[in-house]
């Protein structure tokens, strides 16, 4: 398939809650008309490409104990042990056996781990993509403490490069990568909403500053879906005083190239964030409430870059964390009861658990923690492209009962995140139950109680 | 030479050189892998100590996968430490180990060899029982835990039979208990057994890794 028949084939209905495309069917999802056999070889050629000591280590060391099955939230809905984590990488550990391992001509001469097949790469989609949503909770059960979720990755690597991808994942990493934003937020559209958007709530939103001490970031999300982080982005660095901007050079930090397995989209889409960061003479770029875009940028751009980066990158969680402890942020007490929802990929894989919690202590709400939090909390089940995947919302759905009961069971007021996605994720779970809790930001909260200066 | 030299001379000793010699093998194989550089600002600057909180810690489940996980790691504790206590604390045993590496311990009275031999098979084979009737256990199995399983039921079942002269002559009974140990020597690093070693590589891994960016572990 031709890039420029994507969007007529198969279009995409931005107007829904979240981004979709019209009808999909069950299936095994192909891009391009690669020979079976070449697929299969793709897949494996680039699932061991970025294979290291680590990876190895983490393909020889399961023992079959089936543990991590009881952290995975698809697992435990439905009971299903096909959706066991490790089990969804199951080809990959037989070809990993066969081809690469340290007693692969054993495997070979015997047959002992047969060649993998395209439908078993076909069937195992659903698995990789619909299923994962690279959370990484099976990553702390795990008695060998096997990283299960970057293997995942890996596995979508090869996937992405045979050609096996859900299209709605595809076609939005194709999209971003074709016009700069997975939702059609292109450079114009991006800039034309700031001015709208600082018109309307007078504000000042600086965009394309030649020099900047912060550039800030956003996620398409946010531009498209929840345009109010845009304008909370901007009361909160003015009211702090900094000298910032958006560029619209590089504003996007949603990484679809990453979540679909494409490296080299994945490099592309960090490098323009790098270099706008680095063409305003920035010592700080702030990443939006986007799970994975922390991911990206903060623990794999610098990797990307080739060196460490000649800036600071911080979640806007810690930004604000920073200035709250500081006494540069100075918002209006919130007598509210709240529960925070922890986004995976920031908090238990990220490692800025505290940072949200010092910013609802500066609040002076009272937070409620669920039963489980922090690096233990359960995904919203959106992570990871899931949520784009509409042929997984039976499942996602089941999924997501187990967090609604988690916080049900809290009691609290008021529900906050500090991821866009989950927060989308939250918004679809919230029409589909009829639920009674809306998922708030934590960005907008705090800019809704910025002290009157 | 009868059953019993031929089990404790070359069978033996063909026994250890494989199993020396696949352990490096393996081990090498892996380890000698590329390490990519990471060039990202660590949180934390001193890694090493997530690989140790990591090895120890994840010796039992987090508070929130308890409820969950108990049976099958109460079995597997039940199993570990009767393996450990038969293989190290038997006097016969030790004096192998003596033999072997000049190392000698005081050994533990045979009533609790024999009691831990007995629980350590009846919990070997509720491990059995559980993974052909669990759905996720049955699915993620192949040739290698069976395998491993016989290999590891085998030395503690023909040991047991061996003190307690059931079913043969004592000689062979021995015999047979050595050889049972030599195919456990020979798959050990072949097959998951291989994780007596790995648990440390891949636990202290996951534990540097995320320990640099302050991850949970």
């Amino acid at each position: 398939m031709s890039t420029a028949d994507i969007d007529s084939m198969h279009p995409l209905e931005l107007n829904q809650p979240r981004f979709s495309v019209k009808n999909p069917e069950p299936r095994y999802d192909k891009q391009g008309d690669m020979p079976d056999a070449q697929r299969v070889e793709t897949a494996m050629r680039y699932f061991v490409k970025d294979f290291g000591a680590v990876a190895a280590t983490y393909m020889e060391s399961c023992i079959h104990c089936g543990m991590c099955a009881e952290a995975c939230h698809f697992y435990v809905a439905s009971g299903n042990p096909k959706y066991t984590p490790i089990w969804k990488l199951e080809p990959f550990k037989q070809a990993y056996k066969r081809e690469a391992g340290p007693f692969a001509a054993i495997y070979r001469a015997l047959n002992l781990k047969k060649k993998v097949t395209t439908q078993q790469l076909e069937e195992w989609q659903e698995l990789l993509y619909d299923s994962c949503t690279m959370c990484g909770r099976c990553t702390l059960i795990c008695p060998m403490g096997i990283d299960i979720a970057a293997l995942v990755g890996l596995a979508r690597h090869g996937m992405n490069q045979a050609g096996l991808v859900p299209h709605e994942l595809w076609a939005v990493a194709e999209r971003a990568k074709r016009e700069g934003s997975p939702l059609g937020a292109t450079p114009k559209v991006f800039k034309e909403r700031c001015e709208w958007l600082a018109d309307d709530n007078e504000v000042e939103i600086f965009v394309d500053k030649a020099q900047a001490d912060v550039v800030a970031a956003m996620s398409s999300i946010e531009i498209m879906k929840y345009p109010d982080s845009i304008v909370a982005t901007a009361k909160i660095l003015n009211h702090l005083g900094l000298n910032w901007t958006f560029r619209s050079d590089g504003y996007e930090a949603t990484n679809f190239g990453m979540l679909s397995g494409n490296s080299a989209w994945q490099n592309e889409m960090s490098m323009k964030l790098i270099d706008a960061t680095i063409a305003a003479g920035a010592k700080l770029l702030i990443l939006p409430e986007c799970g994975h875009a922390y991911g990206a940028m903060r623990w794999q751009g610098a990797n990307i870059y080739g060196k460490p980066l000649p800036f600071r990158v911080l979640h806007i969680s810690e930004f604000l964390a920073e200035n709250t402890k500081n006494g540069a942020l100075k918002t209006k007490p919130l007598a509210k009861t709240l529960t925070f929802h922890d986004p995976c990929q920031v908090s238990r894989r990220g490692g800025a658990i505290e940072a949200p919690r010092e910013v609802i202590d500066g609040l002076g709400a009272e937070l409620i923690e669920m039963q489980d939090t922090k690096g233990l909390n359960w995904c919203c089940g959106g992570g990871g492209g899931v949520v784009t995947i509409h042929r997984a919302d039976p499942i996602r759905y089941q999924a997501f009962q187990i967090k609604m009961k988690q916080i049900d069971d809290t009691g609290a007021e008021l529900l906050v995140s500090s991821c866009s996605n989950c927060r989308q994720t939250f918004d679809d779970g919230q029409d589909h139950f009829h639920w009674d809790k809306t998922m708030l930001s934590l960005l907008e909260l705090v800019a809704d109680n910025l002290e009157d200066k | 030479m009868d059953l019993l030299q031929f089990a404790r001379g070359p069978t033996l000793t063909w026994a250890f050189a494989i199993f020396a010699f696949g352990m490096t093998w393996r081990l090498v194989g892996i380890l000698l892998l590329k390490r990519r550089p990471d060039y990202s600002e660590p949180r934390n600057a001193t890694s090493w100590p997530g690989a140790i909180k990591l090895i120890i810690s994840r010796s039992w489940p987090h508070r929130e996968f308890i409820q969950r996980t108990a049976f099958g790691q109460t079995l597997g504790y039940i199993f570990h430490i009767g393996l450990v206590i038969v293989v190290f604390g038997f006097a016969p045993h030790i004096l192998v180990f003596k033999g072997l590496t000049g190392l000698d311990w005081p050994n533990l009275p045979n009533a609790i060899i024999y009691a831990s031999g007995a629980i350590t098979l009846g919990a070997l084979i509720v491990v059995l029982g559980r993974r052909l009737i669990h759905p996720v256990l049955r699915l993620l199995s192949n040739f290698d835990d069976y395998f491993s399983w016989f290999v590891t039921f085998a030395p503690v079942a023909t040991g047991m039979l061996a003190v307690a002269h059931l079913g043969a002559r004592y000689e062979t009974l021995l015999a047979i208990h050595i050889l049972s140990v030599a195919l456990l020597l020979v798959w050990f690093p072949f097959g998951k057994l291989m994780h007596a070693a790995l648990v440390f590589v891949s636990r202290g891994s996951t534990g540097a890794l995320f320990e640099r960016k302050g991850a949970s572990i």
